[in-house]
């Protein structure tokens, strides 16, 4: 709709891919400026008229997203060259064009859709969760210190998005490494007093295929994510966890629980 | 299923970097810097080097064996990683590029080194003495390739030694991690000066 006053346009090029295997081409749009736009409403504008900056009919761009708060981590995008997520980032802090391209570490499904399940696989791969679950109630576990807590509350916070893998230089398609994302994960269950009782398990896990020893120490991660996650510490910390399993697993007696 | 070795490899891939190959470039850096005293000085200095006990010994499980480990694996290691500084351009990100460079070059440069002066010396075509190296260094080309050389070794052993203590969980925290930035930065220059004294010495 253009007013007597000519509405203000922004440009929104997108690097679109219709199928899993087809080759991916850019195509540009103009959307009608509001205050306080993200990109998402941008795309949602283009959405509802698929017609692109030559006046030309296209297929409506497609892209993930879901919780809009940026805490789900499903609508991570290459934006103007950085990873983040499309619902926090907002068209007035972004430079014109605004450019759009799928995170490329993962599969891209179409368009801006991509296929995290590799991050997923890692974390089933380190055993990310506490094992409770037994034939009959085995009660209260330890108590974790409040202190604790609230450090590991900022572990937590990782939502798998994939940003810091995508940030990574050795997650490609050249290497098998998991990133940093599922390695941040071993150390947060591992600090949980009920999960530490399965500490070796996943520091085996990530000493394993495309574990932990990938990690060539450019720090793009903590740099990238948008939780700040302190990657690289929890990094370096599993290091050194690793590094005395190393040598338990080898000179160490047969007993590897919660020690 | 045969068992995934990688991080084993990886970890000794680090290892080997510090010790022996990091101690061995030290070492020879300052042996050479005896050529800063004269041409007698560095002729004895050389001559007791060649004259240790069991010195084949020694340059096979010290130098040659592990410094072919790490090459290798070190290349395999570059080769793998996608770099991406025009994104990313900390530098963290770019001390990553540029260990890799160094690393690939010194493999080139180690190779022409060791054919030009061990290999030459062992097929008895030549003397690893003063003299020999200053023909090689009187070459202007060569003189660049070799500051290039001591360079790029003293900064991926600096920067190495920053990963290492990474790699092994010695300096986690991100202020430890800083300051071992800087002690590290002390030692590339330091190691570059004892280096390049010496290059210096053998054409002026």
């Amino acid at each position: 709709m253009v007013t007597a006053t000519e509405a203000k346009k922004i440009t929104v090029e997108i690097q679109r891919q219709d199928t899993p295997d087809s080759e991916p081409y850019w195509e540009a749009f103009e959307v009608n400026y509001r205050p306080n736009m993200n990109v998402i409403s941008a795309l949602m504008e283009i959405r509802q008229n698929p017609v692109n900056k030559d006046g030309k009919a296209t297929k409506p761009v497609t892209w993930d997203m879901n919780c809009l708060e940026e805490v789900c981590g499903a609508c991570s995008m290459v934006i103007n060259g950085r990873p983040m997520q499309s619902c926090s980032a907002l068209v007035d802090k972004l430079e014109q064009p605004i450019k759009l391209a799928p995170m490329r570490t993962f599969p891209v499904v179409r368009d801006l859709q991509v296929d995290r399940t590799r991050m997923f696989d890692s974390l089933k791969r380190v055993k990310a969760w506490v094992p409770i679950d037994g034939s009959y109630d085995l009660g209260e576990g330890p108590r974790m210190p409040e202190r604790k807590r609230q450090w590991a509350y900022e572990l937590s916070k990782c939502m798998t998005c994939g940003v810091c893998l995508e940030a990574c230089p050795n997650v490609n398609d050249k290497s098998n490494f998991m990133g940093p994302a599922p390695l941040s994960q071993v150390r947060l269950f591992n600090a949980h007093p009920t999960g530490a009782m399965n500490k070796d398990e996943r520091l085996n896990a990530i000493m394993g295929e495309g574990g932990i020893a990938n990690c060539g120490n450019s720090q793009n991660c903590v740099v990238a994510c948008p939780k700040g996650i302190p990657l690289t510490t929890s990094i370096a910390a599993l290091n050194r966890d690793t590094t005395v399993q190393m040598f338990r697993n080898f000179f160490g007696s047969d007993y590897m629980v919660d020690n | 299923m045969a068992k995934n070795n990688e991080f084993l490899w990886r970890r000794l891939h680090s290892l080997l970097g510090i010790i022996p190959v990091g101690l061995f470039l030290t070492q020879h850096l300052i042996v050479n810097h005896f050529a800063t005293k004269g041409v007698d000085a560095f002729n004895e200095a050389a001559h007791f080097m060649e004259s240790l006990p069991f010195r084949y010994a020694l340059e096979i499980f010290v130098i040659f064996l592990p410094l072919m480990f790490h090459a290798f694996y070190g290349i395999y290691i570059a080769f793998t990683a996608k770099n991406n500084t025009q994104r990313f351009s900390t530098f963290r990100n770019w001390m990553f590029v540029a260990q890799r460079i160094t690393g690939i070059f010194l493999v080139i440069f180690i190779a022409w080194h060791v054919y030009e002066t061990r290999w030459q010396v062992a097929i008895g075509a030549d003397k690893a003495d003063f003299n020999m190296m200053a023909d090689i260094l009187g070459n202007p080309w060569m003189f660049g390739f070799y500051v290039a050389g001591v360079l790029a070794a003293t900064f991926h052993l600096a920067n190495g030694i920053w990963s290492f203590l990474v790699s092994w969980g010695i300096t986690q925290s991100a202020a430890s991690q800083r300051v071992a930035t800087y002690v590290t930065l002390g030692i590339f220059v330091a190691l570059s000066v004892v280096g390049i004294r010496a290059l210096l010495a053998f054409v002026v």
